[in-house]
């Protein structure tokens, strides 16, 4: 039976393949477009448990992750931005999490005007 | 993707303005080599228009009048912020990051950044807010900034004490790339060995600073960060000259010597030869002096493999000559044909530090800096002899990391110090040397939001101190929009080197009293001091332009003090703290952009600062209790090329300071109990012609105020009564200067 299981757990080991790795770096884009999305966008990737470390960069929109791959993956993450109300390539925003984030944010409107008027808010 | 959503932004701009701006954007490199980079980031700040150069490095944006800034960035490289008026083609080179963390687009950089997010109240001053004012070296880089108060120190050097939160700066660790700099032997006149040309930016920290830099910061820390030879121009040369005859030479030159290595030759020569004395008192209102600086800094980066390092060494020589028209040291030394006075200086530092940062994780690194630094101050004051050597050894080694994830941080290493000091006071031998080895762990937390703290303890084992701890803590609690509300606690302790701190009582007929009780420095104990405050800012739009309203309250109490007692004019009497002494501070600040092009900063300032001396509890003297400060800076639009006009003025009101008791003196060489307020203007006027070349016209102390009494017994120096250590304001009148800079 002990054998059994050995077998079991060494043939889980080789469908996975890979190693998980504790550190795994990882780079994807985020809509947003100013220093208070990057607060949100970065607590939320952070607020996921196995997220080490996120910087998201304003001028590019790409969210540098590393994360323990044992503890979470990348939708995961995906989904907690989303919940705050940020886009990404494969998971929009509800509408009622889009319509929470500060009216200063809003990035799907190409509503240009109110953009220099906040992007200072936070240094 | 991102380029579509690009175009669709840019369409209705499309619509208002056709024309575009185009260019190319290349990694630098020493042949200047057309190197196009890929997927660098374009964009008007600001604004949503932006773009990404294409494979070849080449990009086009649209153009329109609304925007005139171009930031360029593309992580790893440093970013570019250029003026562009008009659509026209740009070539533009990249210069690699010396940051090992990925690039951060800075949005604005205001001359002055009050921190909002770190749990420390902490502003930071870049060089730009340093070219508002003369700032020949660091002492007088504070002019501009409410924080910092300028004082002058004695009748006869010139040289200016910075004072925060009503404490001078013994109180404060001023540290040079978080090396410990200014302390024991240069404590006096270290501030004027940093030439301001040299400094990148200052970091000023009010209340405990962190454990990181040791237990000796009171009331404050202020940092320093030199230029360095990746970001700093190939070559910089800056004159000076003012009225006082005072000529001051920078240069600096540096180069890029392989992708890895960079170095960086700085130096700085400054005399004055001519003798000045607009009071007519017979002494000179200003030292003759010269001063040689040089500096050689090697800077090494890869930033595949996360290592980074300086190596720093610099040689310093400093002579003045004090006191009366017409001393000649050759034939008038230790006579009394004339009073005077020589201070030589000669000092060599040298430092390295060596930071790694893991590639794979970004938030964990090692940092490692060593630094060895020999000061040779040999002087006399009339007929008094100080002569001091001072030797010191600081090391550190950290490690920083994460618990979990990024919210939580830590810090936490070793360092391990010694001074060695020789000190000949009129003859006498005070020796020793002081040995601490201690660790350090601080804790931060941030969860991104309305809260940050940070707690640190350091424990150190020191040969005279003995055994310690010190907790240093700071929160940040942000509970609205825009607005934080910061507070913080720590305790701080240091062996004060009494003679080399109050070097002025030299100039003085003032006998020493030392009245210590047996302690291990100089017969007295170490002084301790615990330092806590709350600090409140709210950031605001008005007329849609930004400012900020912020109000700080901190209080210094001593556990022991080393009381420098100037109440009776025949001594200076040193004694333990024997009842009260503290400070307390309150400061108001209203800071707003006025105009698009003026910024207003305001402050006011109240010191209660109280110290129990023989005649009972009073306030420090020649320590003004209200101060205001105002200062106004206007610049031009910047043309293509970077021209503008730049105004910046001061104005600082001082009230009404006590005066050390001159009671017991003659009636003529007594100075009242209190020395009225009175107000002080500095101006400077810069004309930038383009980014290579600009020149500037200040003066200070606009409206000529003096103090016209500042040698007390001048007229019998060798007599009772001579004493240089009551000064309360200005000494020489209006000062004006120009200066150029030029830069390839």
């Amino acid at each position: 039976m002990k054998k059994g299981i050995t077998v079991f757990v060494i043939m889980l080991i080789s469908v996975v393949g890979f190693a998980q790795d504790k550190n795994k770096k990882m780079t994807f884009e985020v809509d947003g477009k100013c220093e208070m999305c990057k607060m949100r966008i970065e607590k939320a990737a952070l607020d996921v448990s196995g997220v080490k470390y996120a910087t998201w960069d304003v001028a590019s929109h790409q969210l540098s992750l590393v994360m323990d791959e044992r503890k979470t993956n990348s939708m995961k993450i995906k989904s907690a931005i989303a919940a705050v109300g940020h886009d990404t390539k494969e998971l929009k925003a509800t509408q009622e999490a889009y319509d929470a984030v500060h009216p200063c944010c809003k990035y799907r409107e190409d509503n240009t005007d109110d953009s220099s008027t906040h992007k200072k808010h936070h240094r | 993707m991102k380029k579509y959503l690009i175009i669709l932004c840019c369409l209705p701009f499309m619509a208002k303005a056709q024309d575009t701006v185009q260019g190319m954007v290349m990694e630098a490199n020493p042949e200047n080599k057309h190197l196009g980079l890929p997927g660098a980031n374009v964009y008007w700040l600001g604004s949503p228009i932006g773009t990404m150069t294409l494979e070849d490095g080449t990009f086009s944006i649209p153009y329109s009048k609304e925007y005139n800034k171009l930031v360029i960035s593309f992580v790893g490289f440093q970013s570019d912020t250029l003026t562009v008026n008009g659509p026209k083609s740009i070539h533009h080179w990249l210069k690699p990051s010396n940051a090992l963390d990925e690039v951060v687009v800075e949005q604005k950089k205001e001359a002055v950044q009050k921190t909002f997010f770190s749990a420390q109240n902490v502003v930071t001053v870049n060089s730009a807010e340093l070219l508002k004012a003369a700032c020949c070296n660091l002492s007088e880089s504070f002019e501009t900034n409410p924080a910092i108060d300028v004082n002058f120190n004695d009748a006869l050097t010139g040289t200016k004490q910075i004072q925060m939160l009503g404490l001078t700066s013994p109180y404060l660790l001023i540290t040079q790339e978080n090396i410990p700099m200014v302390r024991g032997a240069s404590q006096s006149f270290g501030l004027t060995f940093t030439p301001g040309t040299w400094v990148e930016s200052i970091q000023i920290t009010k209340g405990a600073g962190s454990v990181v830099n040791g237990y000796e910061s009171i009331s404050g820390q202020i940092n320093t960060e030199l230029q360095k030879p990746l970001t700093d121009v190939p070559i910089f040369v800056n004159g000076y000259a003012n009225l006082n005859g005072r000529l001051e030479l920078n240069t600096h030159l540096n180069t890029t010597l392989s992708d890895k290595w960079s170095t960086g030759l700085y130096i700085h020569g400054n005399r004055r030869d001519s003798e000045v004395d607009n009071n007519d008192d017979g002494f000179l209102d200003n030292p003759l002096s010269n001063q040689i600086n040089i500096m050689n800094r090697w800077q090494y980066q890869d930033l595949e493999k996360g290592w980074v390092s300086f190596i720093n060494v610099r040689y310093l020589s400093d002579e003045k000559q004090i006191g009366q028209t017409g001393f000649d040291p050759d034939t008038d030394k230790f006579t009394t044909n004339a009073w005077g006075s020589e201070i030589d200086t000669e000092r060599f530092d040298g430092s390295v530090k060596l930071g790694y940062v893991f590639p794979e994780m970004p938030f964990q690194s090692f940092g490692f800096q060593a630094s060895y630094s020999h000061h040779a101050q040999d002087s006399y004051y009339g007929f008094n002899t100080y002569d001091i050597d001072h030797e010191s050894i600081y090391s550190n080694l950290m490690f920083n990391s994460i618990i979990g994830n990024t919210k939580h941080k830590f810090k936490t290493g070793v360092s391990f110090a010694y001074d060695g000091y020789d000190e000949l006071v009129n003859g006498n031998v005070f020796a020793r040397s002081d040995r601490s080895a201690g660790a350090f762990f601080e804790y931060s937390y941030t969860n991104l939001a309305k809260l940050s703290l940070t707690a640190g303890a350091r424990f150190d084992t020191h040969n005279r101190l003995g055994n310690f701890f010190t907790p240093r803590l700071h929160v940040r609690y942000t509970p609205w929009e825009n607005g934080s509300f910061r507070g913080s606690f720590g305790i701080g302790r240091r062996a004060a080197n009494i003679f080399a701190e109050n070097q002025r009582m030299f100039a003085s007929s003032r006998t020493i009293q030392l009245n210590g009780n047996g302690g291990d420095i100089y017969g007295f104990d170490a002084e301790k001091a615990v330092n806590y405050g709350l600090s409140f800012i709210q950031k605001f739009k008005l007329f849609d332009r930004p400012g900020d309203f912020s109000v700080d309250f901190y209080r210094t109490d001593f556990d022991n003090q080393i009381v420098v007692d100037w109440e009776n004019p025949r001594e200076v009497k040193f004694t333990n703290l024997d009842g009260d002494s503290y400070a307390n501070s309150l400061q108001v600040e209203l800071n707003h952009r006025v105009l698009p092009n003026v910024e207003v900063r305001t402050a006011y300032k109240f010191y209660d600062v109280k110290t129990e001396y023989q005649t009972g509890l009073q306030q420090k003297p020649l320590q003004a209790r209200h101060r205001f400060f105002t200062n106004v800076g206007y610049n031009t639009q910047p043309k293509e090329n970077g021209s503008q006009w730049r105004f910046d003025y001061t104005f600082n009101l001082l009230g009404e300071q006590r005066l050390p008791s001159t009671a017991a003196n003659p009636m003529e060489y007594r100075l009242g109990e209190f020395a009225d307020g009175y107000s002080l203007m500095n101006a400077q006027i810069t004309k930038v012609f383009s980014d290579k070349f600009e020149i500037y016209v200040g003066g200070e102390n606009l409206t000529n105020f003096r103090q016209y009494n500042a040698v007390l017994g001048a007229d019998d120096p060798f007599g009772n009564y001579f004493d240089t250590t009551i000064v309360y304001a200005p000494i020489f009148g209006r000062m004006l200067y120009t200066g150029f800079r030029f830069k390839i």
